[in-house]
């Protein structure tokens, strides 16, 4: 039965292949309540496949995914909907749905799961615009109007529609300008401390690793290695080696106070 | 007055708690007291129930009361004020009322100027393409021999069991009807004739191009239209590639080759299906059946529908590709794009078809 002290996601012996192709084998992945997880791999290493995973759109070929304590493909079509109410996915490019405006794509969610009076729904959209930093005339645009990065944070206020106990992030940052990229991670820090989320994020942004993750799971040999930032440094595989003590990585985990500022 | 909060202030009771605390702070606002949030029996609190305390707290603050929220332990007082600062000043603007009359004449009136410059657009395509293909023509190495040979298996070829099953089908159906009306006058065998002269003439060929329509018409749409959205277009324009050079001439061309082989194709499958029944079901002898075939055509009425379909081909290659260049940002447009290439492609072919009936009878032939 499930309770309050299940892990938030819980992935055992997970095996996924395309045809001959095995992505992963036998993977176990823990996530705990309110944590920020980075989930880093290099490419083809299946990430994108995972996360589906774990959001239900792709059942593995063995193996269990748990979500706060409910086996998700075991569980009944009613389960299901219930459990999709408390987590909120944020797909690459937003994958807003592009015939509806901002404010409406934002309020599916709202409709489709809870009954709430139109001008209630109204309000509670301009919360989630202002809290991911999207100016209020923005609400009436179609996706197609929005660059990417206000897409981006558009689909984040989709996510955030229900106040979901998870959320799981593909690339956040992928693609905005590093000051934009540091709002994004400002963001999700401070939702995450106020809300007490559980952020599952896909990343390539190593400063974004160093500055919000508590965790990171590394994706490797068809396996994950869950570890600190710190413990992964001293960690002997090559691809690791090279993940996070080359020279992006370094640069991105020195510490601040080291680096030269200008001016004064 | 104190207003003591309990119980979860999540989202999923937003509309209770609206409905609760909408009237109590209404009432404060008449007696016009100092008001005290106790939200220390709140067991949890999301960013819906913070918006309800800031909403509240605003609407009594314009009116000059005292607000006091407490009771929050130190991450709901974060929540709350972050909730607060992200809202300061900022309501959304309420959805643009609709005004019925004047939305639909602006849509009339769009939708006219829209047509007028598509037709403008289209016939700058239509220069433009005529000047690439006698570019090309003029220097046939410069032809994508790989391209163009792939689309006329893509096109022609692959479209023969459907043409053919189509036409050999109408040419049943067509000579059962003109036998049924004929018997009664005993003129059966002009059965034939009738045959082959509304196969050769228009409906092998016509036929023939409705399908190549909706089959290749729609498709050069498609696979253009998803090339301009991933950029691909942009790509060789940057590489200093002429799309109309690349994408669109050799589809045009290859069409010019493979609708007229369709044509004749579905000319001869229908005689085949008109003459099986004449034969099967009339009772005509073949010998006769052949007698009067030869009769009824020479090689004019053939040349008379086969010269349409390369006419036919350049039409519906122009708008399927030029839809496709059309394609702007989004893959919804593609969906739309490829609809209205069909729909085009079918209506200029059907307008053309009347102007050459025109013309051929003027012409007397």
């Amino acid at each position: 039965m499930p309770s309050a002290s299940d892990p938030a996601i819980r992935l055992e012996g997970i095996v996924n292949a395309f045809g001959r192709h095995v992505v992963h084998e036998g993977l176990d992945l823990e996530v705990r309540r309110g944590e920020i997880l980075g989930l880093v791999g290099g490419s083809g290493t299946g990430k994108s496949v995972l996360l589906r995973t774990i959001v239900g759109l792709r059942p593995p070929q063995a193996g269990r995914v748990r979500v706060l304590g409910r086996d998700l493909y075991d569980a009944s079509a009613r389960e299901r909907r219930a459990l999709q109410a408390r987590w909120g996915v944020l797909f690459q490019d937003g994958a807003l749905f592009s015939s509806l405006t901002v404010r409406e794509n934002i309020q599916v969610p709202m409709r489709e799961q809870l009954k709430l009076p139109r001008r209630l729904m109204d309000e509670l959209a301009a919360v989630r615009l202002a809290l991911v930093g999207l100016a209020m005339d923005a609400a009436d645009k179609l996706p197609s109007e929005l660059s990417g990065g206000m897409r981006k944070r558009a689909g984040l206020a989709r996510a955030l529609a229900l106040d979901p106990e998870i959320i799981l992030l593909d690339e956040p940052t992928a693609g905005l300008d590093p000051i934009g990229a540091a709002a994004f991670d400002e963001l999700i820090l401070t939702l995450q401390e106020a809300l007490g989320l559980t952020v599952v994020m896909i990343t390539h942004d190593v400063d974004s690793l160093v500055r919000i993750t508590d965790r990171v799971a590394v994706l490797l040999n068809k396996r994950c290695i869950v570890a600190t930032l710190g413990e992964l440094r001293h960690r002997d595989e090559p691809w690791v080696q090279q993940y996070f003590n080359g020279p992006r990585g370094r640069a991105a985990m020195t510490p601040k106070s080291s680096t030269p500022t200008a001016g004064d | 007055m104190r207003i003591v909060g309990e119980g979860a202030w999540r989202v999923e009771h937003a509309a209770v708690l609206d409905r609760h605390l909408a009237p109590i702070v209404g009432e404060a606002e008449r007696e016009r007291v100092p008001v005290v949030l106790a939200l220390g029996d709140v067991d949890s609190l999301d960013t819906a129930g913070a918006w309800l305390v800031t909403r509240s707290r605003r609407r009594l603050e314009a009116r000059g009361l005292d607000v006091t929220v407490e009771g929050l332990d130190p991450e709901r007082r974060v929540l709350l004020e972050r909730v607060e600062q992200a809202c300061f000043t900022r309501d959304l603007p309420p959805a643009p009322p609709t005004r019925w009359v004047r939305e639909e004449l602006a849509k009339i009136g769009s939708a006219t100027m829209d047509a007028l410059s598509e037709i403008e657009a289209l016939l700058a395509f239509f220069g433009a393409l005529v000047t690439a293909i006698v570019k090309t023509l003029l220097r046939p190495w410069r032809l994508r021999v790989t391209s163009f040979s792939a689309h006329v298996v893509s096109t022609g070829l692959e479209a023969l069991p459907i043409v053919g099953l189509m036409s050999f089908l109408i040419g049943i159906v067509l000579a059962f009807q003109g036998a049924s009306q004929l018997r009664q006058f005993g003129a059966e065998i002009f059965t034939i004739n009738l045959l082959a002269i509304s196969i050769l003439r228009e409906i092998g060929v016509l036929m023939t191009a409705i399908i190549v329509a909706g089959r290749s018409g729609s498709a050069f749409t498609a696979q253009i239209g998803t090339m301009v959205v991933n950029e691909e277009v942009d790509a060789m324009r940057t590489l200093g590639l002429d799309p109309m050079e690349v994408l669109v001439v050799p589809r045009v061309l290859a069409l010019m080759v493979a609708l007229p082989l369709l044509a004749f194709f579905a000319n001869i499958m229908g005689l085949l299906g008109g003459g099986m029944l004449t034969i099967f079901v009339l009772e005509i002898p073949l010998s006769q059946f052949l007698d009067q075939l030869r009769t009824a055509t020479d090689g004019t009425q053939l040349w008379l529908g086969l010269i349409k379909a390369p006419v036919f081909a350049f039409v519906i290659a122009m708008v399927g590709c030029r839809n496709g260049l059309r394609v702007e940002g989004d893959a919804a447009s593609v969906g739309r794009l490829t609809t209205q290439a069909v729909v085009s492609g079918i209506f200029l072919v059907i307008v053309l078809d009347a102007a050459f009936s025109i013309a051929f009878n003027a012409l007397g032939v």
